[in-house]
C-alpha cells in the first residue's frame, strides 16, 4: 500500500470520523439505557452497521417487536441503499477479494466519499475503496462502544454536533454541481425531495422520493436523448442505449 | 429484562434485510449491466445527495422557532466557504461549529 493512497483515504474519512464517532456514542448510550450492555452495541455495529437503522433498532428491542414488523422497518429505513449499490456496480467491478466487504459497508457516508470521489493519480482506487470503508465502519464501532461503556459519563455539550453529516453532504453536493454542467439531476434529487417531504412527511418521504426520483431521471434521459450533441458526457449512455433499441 | 433470543433474533433480522438491499443491486446487475444501471450511476450520485441533505433536515421545523434558521445559516455558510476555499475539512468543522454555537448558545 502506497503512502500517499492511505494518507489520502485517511484524510478524506475525517468528517465521517467526527460524525460517526458522536453519532454512534448516542447510539450507544440510548441502547445501553434501555439495559444492553456494550456487547450489544459491538454486536448491532458490527452486523448492521447503519446508523439510523440501529437507532430505530433501539426500540424495537426495547419493545419487543416482532420479526415481521422489524424487517418491515428495516426495508423502508434502508431502501435507500439500493441506490448507492446500483450507482456503484460499475466502480466496483473488480475489487477482487474485498468486494463483499465494500458492498456491505456501504453507509450513506461511505457512499459519499466513493461515489463520485475523483481521485489524485498516485491513489491506488481499489485501495482507497477499502480504506475509507473499513475506518468509517471503525469509527462507528469505536463510538457506539464509547457511549456503552462510558456515555453518561461525557459531560461535553456535543448538541448540534451532528450537524456535521449535513455538512459532509452539502460539501459533496457542491463538489459535484462544480464537476457537471448538467445540473439537472441535482434539481430533480432535491425538488422531488421537497416535494415528498411536503406531502408524505418526514417518516414516509424517502420511498416515494426514490421512486420519483428514479423516474424524473429517466424523462431527463428520454427528453435530452434527442439533442445528446450538446450535452456532456451523461448523455453517451443514453445515446448508446438508443442506439440498441432501434 | 432482556429476552436475549428474541433480541438476537431481531438484530439477526436487521441485519440480513440491510445487507440483502446493499447486496441486490451488485447480483442482479454485475454481470452485462443494463444500460439503464449505468446510466443511472452517473447521474445518482447528484440527486442523491440532494436527498441525503433533505433527510438530514427532514425534522426541522418551519412553523415554529427557530424556524429553521440555525439549518439555513449553517448550510449556507458551508456552500460559501466551500465555493470560496475548495477545501472540506474546513468547511464541515466550520459548519459545524457554527451550528453547535447557534443550537447551544443562541436559539436554546
Amino acid at each position: 500500500m502506497n503512502k500517499q493512497t492511505l494518507k489520502y483515504s485517511v484524510l478524506a474519512s475525517l468528517p465521517v470520523m467526527a460524525g460517526y464517532i458522536v453519532l454512534g456514542i448516542g447510539f450507544g448510550i440510548l441502547l445501553a439505557g434501555k439495559g444492553y450492555d456494550f456487547l450489544w452495541a459491538l454486536l448491532m455495529s458490527l452486523t448492521i452497521y447503519a446508523g439510523s437503522m440501529q437507532y430505530v433498532g433501539v426500540e424495537l428491542l426495547a419493545g419487543g417487536a416482532s420479526l415481521i414488523s422489524t424487517a418491515l422497518m428495516t426495508l423502508m429505513v434502508n431502501a435507500r441503499h439500493l441506490f448507492y449499490g446500483i450507482s456503484m456496480v460499475e466502480n466496483y467491478k473488480e475489487t477482487g477479494k474485498v468486494k463483499p466487504y465494500l458492498m456491505f459497508a456501504l453507509t450513506d457516508e461511505t457512499y459519499s466519499l466513493v461515489c463520485a470521489a475523483k481521485l489524485p493519480e498516485e491513489v491506488d482506487r481499489k485501495q482507497y475503496y477499502f480504506l475509507v470503508s473499513a475506518m468509517n465502519q471503525c469509527y462507528w464501532i469505536l463510538g457506539s462502544l464509547l457511549g456503552a461503556l462510558i456515555g453518561n459519563g461525557l459531560s461535553f455539550n456535543t448538541k448540534g454536533i451532528e450537524f456535521s453529516m449535513t455538512a459532509l453532504f452539502v460539501v459533496i453536493f457542491v463538489k459535484q454541481w462544480e464537476s457537471t454542467k448538467n445540473h439537472m439531476p441535482a434539481f430533480i434529487g432535491l425538488g422531488i425531495s421537497l416535494l415528498c417531504l411536503l406531502v408524505f412527511g418526514a417518516d414516509n418521504f424517502l420511498i416515494p422520493a426514490m421512486l420519483g426520483i428514479t423516474t424524473g431521471l429517466f424523462i431527463l434521459r428520454r427528453l435530452t436523448a434527442g439533442k445528446a450533441d450538446c450535452q456532456g458526457t451523461d448523455i453517451s449512455y443514453v445515446q448508446e442505449g438508443e442506439e440498441n433499441n432501434d | 429484562m432482556i429476552n436475549v433470543p428474541h433480541s438476537l433474533l431481531l438484530i439477526a433480522v436487521m441485519s440480513v434485510v440491510t445487507i440483502s438491499l446493499r447486496f441486490l443491486p451488485f447480483l442482479l446487475f454485475s454481470k452485462n449491466t443494463p444500460k439503464a444501471v449505468l446510466y443511472l450511476g452517473e447521474v445518482l450520485p447528484r440527486a442523491i445527495m440532494a436527498m441525503l441533505v433533505v433527510y438530514c433536515l427532514k425534522n426541522v421545523s418551519l412553523i415554529s422557532a427557530p424556524y429553521g434558521i440555525p439549518e439555513a445559516v449553517c448550510v449556507l455558510l458551508v456552500v460559501i466557504l466551500h465555493k470560496w476555499k475548495h477545501n472540506t475539512l474546513l468547511s464541515i468543522l466550520m459548519g459545524t461549529v457554527c451550528y453547535m454555537v447557534l443550537v447551544q448558545g443562541i436559539f436554546t
